[in-house]
């Protein structure tokens, strides 16, 4: 846990920027009185929804993710986990789509207050 | 006639076209599960054929469309199921090579059908964006309507046409309706101009790609499009260049410029789907009986046990349902064979065609209901969506030793054949996770494996039951299953952990809902693969039958008595055989002794008999005897061959099969030279596991050397395996005799 955390961290900083970076930080942590906070997909519990605020990863697999309709401003919800708690079900544009947790960790959502 | 068809822009757009003359091309789009196949089968009926795109091992599959009464039916090419044109995969890269008609056996499609799923709208109009780019005609067939009304979403399908700008069709495949408007739309849209995409970048992208198109049309955009922002860069070094100095310049606005397209794209999805859609589908809080399904299905500890079930179920199917036509099928051939025999002249020819040709390739058809059984399965499941369940199922268990969940398909294919199973692992598409998942293919326990475990159980294991009702030879076949699973896991991992060493592939993977199976898409694909599994056993087979009778034929010196060295053995022999016959209550094979024991004679003296004495050292660890080892050596060709091996080894009569009392009585009453039983429980469980693990499968292999291109991998299948099953034979049997159970 502890690693993925300063992974997260690091990574952040590092290459978030342009596009995702004002979607962000207008929804940030920092403005609780929204209710929203920003975090990668496979932190939401099952059940929980929210919108795509960026897709961070590169190469043929973040292609595809946005292929399938994973793009910024995209609503998701978080239906389950595998049983042994990989890969995941999401709901994103009136479909279901299995992802791992690593493919997960690549997408930034902003959580909705629910 | 064709003057209706054609409009002068057409005719005069592709010059070559005489009036009348060539019929048209049309190619069939679509998302996987968005009804392409219901509707390629509806259209082309028994009238398509399967064939491999030359130098890849992607299937073309093509059929003949009957357009109207009075055109030349068209040709129907049907794509592989997409999700984009931007090739990620051999598939996608194979459809846009013939969608931009750069593939040399299929011309330029004159017009391009999409199939768009109605109830999942935006991610199926994606292929539709990158198709009108393509700037090829296009007419877009609307599947599932019915379904999405259910769902409380209704799609107006003449409003949705004007906001694409091609004609849209609402098609019912299992009604059959909207096929008639759907090829009006065709021959229309085949004089029509191309549609325009109406979707813009960002004003600085729009420079960048009207810099790069130079100009050109929208076919020069495309490719500007695909160069500027796919993961490869053109070859032309001056181009390169160009593409390069783009690519830097759009960077600079951020990290993700890269996204672009495809954010544009569903952002005019989405304005598209807003206005052609009424009712934002079920209340808030109502879930689709999908949802409440898999609350079952892919629950965490009822799924795997649903899972579990459902292979339970399809397997004793197999089983059960299978026997009868296996039977007369056998009995078929056995009659033919009799025919033959009584028809030619004796001598070798006869005994070629009549033990080599008719009982070998007889002895592999027999598995075609199975085959067939099997792949009513799995077509099944996968139409209903079951299989999508399975693969989130089993990725995890599929990760930890490196494969990728949809290597689950393919290995459970391979259950009925490891042949089809190799085949599908084409849907991977990292080659090192495709090796992997063909080099452990053929561990699950095929359909030809099962007259093997049905002999031993049927000889040792077959009265006795576990707590009363279930039979201990049902859950001995299962462990053998399992068995093949666990140790295809095993060496995954080693595999994937050594020469096979590349990261987990990663798994983006539509769970599609469940829907009511497409019979008729059921029948295609059981079709299909029976004809390439019969096409197989018409010449793999056909040529390892003769091999294989010559090796048990030649020499010959069983006819006449031979004064030789050899007689001491033979003589032994005799002996041993009488020994057998008098133990022996089965009268039926009485009246035959005399031409059995012959056989069995001959058997011991051919080639194949003497292979077998000189393995005996080898394979006596193992609880097998020399005439174990004929069998073995002849079940490398096929596995299914070792019962009639022993039929003939045992002087039972080659006829008899798995079930035939007279050879289940040989083989319990067989004797080793010292007088103790050459088969005991143990001996039969060490066989089965050693049937379980070795690679002993000629058409295996020549399938590997074909999807691999090289004998290194199959030689090296065949090794490792044989070297598998040997120690697992050898722990089961020395195991066993310590526990006391030999």
């Amino acid at each position: 846990m502890k690693l993925k955390f300063i992974f997260i961290g690091v990574i952040i900083p590092d290459m978030s920027l342009a596009h995702a970076a004002p979607q962000i930080m207008e929804k940030s942590p920092e403005r609780e009185e929204s209710g929203a906070r920003c975090v990668t997909l496979d932190r939401l519990p099952a059940g929980a929804s929210g919108r795509v605020a960026a897709v961070r990863g590169s190469g043929p697999v973040a292609r595809r993710l946005l292929e399938m309709g994973v793009v910024p401003g995209a609503p998701v919800r978080v239906v389950k986990f595998a049983p042994l708690g990989d890969p995941l079900e999401v709901r994103v544009r009136d479909y279901h789509l299995a992802l791992r947790r690593s493919e997960a960790e690549t997408i930034m959502v902003v959580q909705s207050a629910e | 006639m064709s003057t209706t068809l054609e409009s002068p822009s057409r005719t005069a757009g592709a010059g070559v076209r005489l009036e009348g003359a060539a019929p048209l091309t049309v190619a069939l789009a679509g998302n996987p599960n968005a009804g392409k196949t219901s509707i390629f089968n509806v259209l082309t009926g028994l009238r398509q054929k399967v064939a491999n795109y030359p130098g890849v091992t992607v299937e073309r599959k093509e059929g003949s469309w009957t357009l109207s009464p009075d055109s030349p039916p068209a040709r129907l090419v049907d794509l592989p199921g997409l999700y984009s044109l931007d090739a990620a995969s051999l598939d996608e890269q194979i459809a846009h090579d013939i969608i931009m008609g750069r593939v040399a056996e299929v011309p330029a499609p004159d017009v391009v059908v999409a199939a768009v799923d109605s109830t999942n709208l935006e991610r199926n109009l994606y292929l539709v964006t990158q198709l009108l780019e393509a700037g090829r005609p296009l007419v877009v067939a609307l599947t599932m309507v019915d379904l999405a009304e259910q769902a409380r979403l209704e799609v107006d399908a003449r409003r949705l046409g004007e906001e694409l700008g091609v004609p849209v069709v609402a098609v019912n495949a299992k009604r059959r309706t909207g096929f008639d408007e759907l090829a009006r739309a065709v021959i229309d849209a085949a004089g029509a101009d191309a549609p325009r995409p109406k979707w813009r970048l960002s004003p600085a992208a729009e420079q960048e790609v009207a810099a790069l198109s130079n100009g050109g049309g929208m076919e020069a955009r495309a490719e500007a499009l695909r160069e500027l922002y796919g993961d490869d860069l053109p070859e032309d070094a001056d181009r390169r260049e160009l593409v390069e100095g783009a690519r830097v310049r759009l960077a600079r606005g951020g990290a993700q410029w890269w996204q672009e397209p495809v954010t544009a794209r569903y952002d005019w999805i989405e304005g598209v789907a807003a206005a052609s859609v009424k009712g934002r589908g079920r209340a808030r809080g109502r879930t689709s009986a999908t949802e409440r399904i898999d609350r079952v299905v892919t629950h965490r500890l009822l799924g795997p046990a649903v899972l579990l079930l459902v292979m339970l179920v399809v397997f004793q199917t197999i089983f059960s349902w299978a026997s009868l036509p296996m039977d007369l099928i056998d009995r078929g051939f056995g009659a033919l064979g009799e025919t033959v025999r009584a028809g030619m002249p004796r001598g070798l020819l006869n005994d070629l065609v009549v033990d080599g040709v008719i009982a070998g390739v007889g002895g592999v058809l027999v598995f075609l209901p199975q085959i067939l059984l099997l792949f009513f399965f799995i077509a099944l499941l996968e139409d209903t969506g079951y299989m999508a369940r399975a693969a989130f199922l089993m990725d995890r268990l599929m990760r930890g030793v490196g494969l990728h969940g949809k290597a689950f398909m393919p290995l459970l294919s391979s259950f009925a054949c490891a042949i089809p199973g190799i085949m599908a692992t084409r849907t991977i598409e990292n080659p090192k996770d495709r090796l992997a998942t063909i080099m452990i293919a053929p561990f699950m326990s095929c359909s030809a494996r099962l007259p093997v475990y049905t002999l031993m159980i049927a000889a040792f294991f077959s009265e006795e039951r576990l707590f009363g009702i279930v039979s201990l030879g049902a859950v001995i076949i299962l462990s053998m299953y399992l068995l093949g699973v666990a140790v295809a896991i095993a060496v995954a991992w080693v595999l994937k952990h050594t020469i096979l060493k590349s990261p987990p592939p990663p798994l983006v993977l539509e769970m599609p809902p469940y829907r009511a199976p497409n019979l008729l898409n059921v029948a295609q694909t059981m079709r299909t693969r029976a004809w390439l599994f019969v096409k197989r056993a018409g010449t793999v087979i056909l040529a390892i039958s003769i091999l294989l009778w010559a090796l048990m034929t030649f020499p010959r010196s069983a006819a006449k008595p031979t004064p030789d060295a050899q007689e001491g053995a033979a003589v032994q022999a005799m002996r041993e055989t009488g020994a057998e016959a008098r133990g022996e209550p089965a009268p039926e094979t009485v009246p035959e002794a005399g031409e059995a024991g012959d056989e069995g004679e001959q058997l011991r003296q051919s080639y194949a008999g003497r292979l077998g004495h000189v393995l005996e050292p080898a394979i006596a660890p193992l609880g097998f005897d020399w005439k174990m080892g004929i069998g073995l050596i002849s079940s490398f060709a096929a596995r299914e061959t070792l019962v009639s091996t022993l039929s003939i080894v045992y002087n039972v009569g080659k006829d008899a099969d798995a079930e035939s009392p007279s050879l289940i009585e040989a083989v319990r009453a067989a004797k080793r030279p010292d007088g103790s039983p050459a088969w005991t429980p143990l001996v039969a469980v060490s066989m089965m596991v050693f049937f379980v693990l070795a690679c002993q499968c000629m058409s295996t292999v020549a399938i590997v050397r074909r999807e691999t291109n090289s004998w290194r991998w199959p030689l090296f299948m065949v090794a490792y395996m044989l070297v598998v099953a040997y120690v697992a034979s050898f722990i089961t049997y020395q195991g066993g005799r310590l526990l006391g159970l030999g």
